[in-house]
């Protein structure tokens, strides 16, 4: 019987991790726990629900699909705060073998470039050179390359299978780095 | 497995589950806090998810050279007041202007510098 309590917390536990799962389960500023709820220009802040709620729905991160937000045009984000600038997008995909057990990965330029252009990773973030970024999770859980964004303000790093995207006996011939239309 | 090594065992997974069960703020709040109590004010909550909704990442992150990794970018209300970083568009034209206090520096006091979790992570590093 010494275990009932440990059972009930864990269910409880597993239930709410379920529920935030399942909703958008966006707290207010008021109760999220950063804010001061004492600040009185609280009122004047927009509460995440607010926002997010409108836009495509994802299970992780802010709850929101963001590359579909900005493909349907939910979201028109400026891309420059100069108008002469060019939004320069690369509609590849790149490779990566070296994978393990795991499959491989499949790096959509994409929707990557639509949303940060090329300067943002290049070159100080990723080397534009193929098999010459020394990649691996560990770097990645310790918030490098991949990492400096997925897991802090893309989709965390709980969803292995997007990024390990590609069954390696679909592939043949590729090489590391290498990339496909 | 006898029953308190069993019970033991839901402890630790229970307490290993609590970060991510009562992760607190939004996903992608950042805490910016390196000097604002110090100098006597509330720590600064700045939503990226509200700002990426307004801008793509270029925009801060290339155009006004904010680094993206929180603590790393030497961010002073003087610059901002400048026109540098937050101050590129919070000129009171484009965004509010930096005279609304508390509407950035609006933390709970003794919050430290970082990124908030939220939805399954507790952000960069803890997992």
């Amino acid at each position: 019987m010494r275990q009932k309590p440990a059972l009930v917390l864990l269910t409880t536990l597993l239930l709410t991790l379920a529920a935030g799962i399942a909703a958008g389960n966006w707290k207010t500023l008021r109760n999220d726990q950063l804010h001061d709820p004492s600040n009185p220009s609280l009122r004047v802040l927009q509460d995440p629900e607010e926002a997010l709620a409108l836009l495509p729905p994802d299970t992780a991160g802010n709850m929101v699909n963001w590359v579909t937000a900005l493909q349907r045009g939910i979201i028109s984000p400026r891309s420059s705060l100069r108008e002469d600038r060019e939004h320069e997008i690369l509609d590849d995909d790149v490779l990566m073998l070296d994978t393990m057990p795991l499959p491989y990965v499949r790096f959509p330029h994409r929707p990557h470039s639509e949303w940060m252009g090329c300067e943002t990773c290049h070159e100080k973030l990723f080397v534009s050179v193929a098999g010459a970024n020394a990649i691996n999770m560990g770097k990645i859980l310790d918030g490098q390359y991949c990492g400096v964004c997925h897991g802090a303000v893309a989709f965390p790093l709980t969803e292995c299978n997007r990024c390990h995207n590609t069954d390696s006996s679909t592939v043949s011939g590729a090489r590391p780095g290498g990339t496909l239309p | 497995m006898s029953p308190s090594a069993r019970g033991r065992r839901i402890g630790i997974l229970c307490a290993g589950l609590l970060p991510v069960a009562f992760a607190w703020g939004e996903y992608a709040d950042v805490i910016l806090n390196s000097r604002s109590e110090a100098e006597g004010v509330a720590p600064v909550i700045f939503p990226h998810w509200f700002h990426r909704i307004r801008f793509r990442c270029s925009v801060c992150h290339v155009e006004l050279g904010i680094e993206m990794r929180v603590g790393s970018n030497s961010m002073r209300m003087d610059s901002i007041t400048n026109g540098e970083y937050c101050g590129a568009c919070h000129d009171g034209q484009t965004a509010w202007s930096v005279d609304n206090c508390d509407l950035c520096h609006s933390g709970r006091p003794g919050l430290a510098t970082g990124i908030q979790g939220g939805h399954q992570t507790g952000g960069p590093g803890k997992y």
